[in-house]
């Protein structure tokens, strides 16, 4: 089978200015891979382009074997993309049950019975069953994102893409977001996470992906790569990090 | 007690009263169909102006920028004296109506606008990023948001172009203050413009007060939610 995600000689621009630069990357079903890198490495770009909310300029990437690019195919190449967000971007005038049953209603085209039984059975699964009538800004971060990654899974894709799901968090919230996703994980959910969390990549990832200034710098296991990292840049970073 | 005869002279005012009654009923009927017209167009307008193609693009904002420099007294004698050199005759209500919600549109559109500029780019791109095109991202999660946004501002061009309706009474339009200048001018007794005016108090008036309401809601809900 081929990989959900292929990545292929990808360039992307800002004017003159190279945000990414040749990046070579396939995500396979059922992995779990997750991209560290100082800010302003590109990771978040490079996740962004995937489904196409970034434009790029050269090479190609493709989703379940389609080329991601502009016109009819895009909205169905989303559906199958899935995307969680640092600032959640949830719906605030609509329920929370309503944020996750809207797209399985307008794009899946569910009755709108069924949609809202398999949203309030996703709200139970992150622990947000009990808040499914209320309204975004009633809630927590914490609580936000996890409905912001049941509404995600409520389209059935058959990736998500995290753009560091867990920077906007206060501390004391991150918990409950990395135990969300680690079950995701566990359950078989093909995931691509950008994030600071180191404990989170040691434990969940599959792969751990370094990039820096726009280049994929190092890929490998999490053991090696947080034991016996090849590139001296990557050591350079998790020694900057460790020593925090 | 002479200003009383003058100014509020209740015979007058009661013979005066059915045909300003009618002229009222004009008044509400051109004020809605106007309003309707200039949201339904406002929206539509405010669509082309943001998303449409580069030409109709700069159309739109050509037509926003036109009708909003031009007086609407001198758009509506346009409409009504020199159009039917063209051989385009239209009704007093039906120049009226047009170009009142010519005008409305371009502001509608512009108010439009500015609440669709005010939603965060997060909102736009959950949406994409769940297969959401572009009339399911609008109708479900971007025009709800906005429409909260612009409701004040959008109440207060309603508030205007019904009292500009006022001006139909120049294209011969037997509104409320059409009415009334004719049964002032028939009872050689002003009455009748006082009446009038207290009408356009009591038909705008609550709509003014609601506008604020709505205001301070707003700014509540802001800080409360």
């Amino acid at each position: 089978m081929s990989p959900v995600i292929e990545v292929e000689g990808m360039s992307k621009f800002y004017g003159a200015f190279q945000a990414l630069d040749n990046i070579n990357l396939n995500v396979e079903q059922g992995e779990v891979v997750v991209i560290l890198g100082p800010s302003g490495s590109g990771k978040s770009t490079l996740i962004r382009c995937i489904n196409l909310l970034e434009d790029y300029q050269q090479g190609d990437i493709r989703v379940s074997s389609q080329r991601v690019e502009h016109g009819k195919r895009l909205a169905g190449i989303r559906c199958e993309v899935g995307m969680v967000f640092q600032n959640f971007n949830l719906y605030p005038h609509l329920t929370v049950l309503a944020n996750v049953a809207l797209a399985p209603i307008r794009v899946r085209r569910l009755p709108r019975h069924d949609a809202q039984a398999r949203a309030q059975q996703l709200l139970d699964k992150v622990g947000m069953g009990a808040h499914a009538h209320k309204y975004p800004s009633q809630l927590s971060g914490g609580q936000q994102q996890r409905v912001a990654i049941a509404r995600t899974m409520a389209m059935e894709p058959r990736v998500i893409l995290f753009d560091e799901p867990t920077s906007a968090l206060d501390p004391e919230m991150v918990g409950e977001v990395l135990d969300v996703m680690q079950n995701l994980a566990r359950s078989g959910v093909t995931m691509v996470v950008v994030t600071h969390e180191m404990g989170f990549a040691r434990k969940v990832a599959d792969r751990v992906i370094f990039m820096e200034s726009g280049r994929i710098i190092e890929q490998n296991t999490p053991h090696t790569f947080f034991t016996a990292p090849q590139e001296a840049r990557t050591r350079a970073f998790l020694q900057a990090i460790l020593h925090h | 007690m002479d200003l009383l005869q003058t100014f509020f002279n209740w015979g007058v005012f009661t013979d005066a009263l059915p045909l300003m009654l009618r002229g009222l009923g004009v008044t509400v009927v051109l004020g809605v169909v106007s309003i309707v017209l200039g949201l339904v167009g406002g929206l539509l307008l405010a669509m082309v102006r943001l998303y449409a193609f580069a030409p109709l693009r700069w159309l739109s904002r050509v037509y926003i920028d036109v009708l909003r420099s031009i007086p609407l007294l001198v758009l509506l004698v346009l409409i009504y004296y020199a159009l039917p050199f063209v051989g385009i005759r239209l009704s007093s209500f039906a120049a009226a109506a047009a170009a009142l919600s010519l005008v409305s549109c371009a502001y509608s559109a512009e108010i439009f606008r500015s609440g669709i500029e005010a939603i965060p780019r997060g909102q736009f791109e959950a949406a994409a990023s769940q297969g959401m095109g572009f009339f399911n991202t609008m109708r479900d999660v971007i025009l709800p948001q906005a429409m909260r946004i612009v409701l004040p501002p959008m109440t207060s061009n309603c508030i205007n172009v019904m009292k500009d309706t006022a001006l139909a009474s120049v294209v011969a339009m037997p509104d409320l203050l059409k009415q009334a200048t004719q049964a002032q001018a028939l009872a050689a007794n002003p009455t009748p413009l006082v009446g009038a005016a207290v009408m356009y108090l009591l038909l705008l008036l609550p709509l003014v007060q609601m506008v604020s309401w709505i205001e301070r809601r707003n700014t509540a809900g802001r800080t409360g939610a």
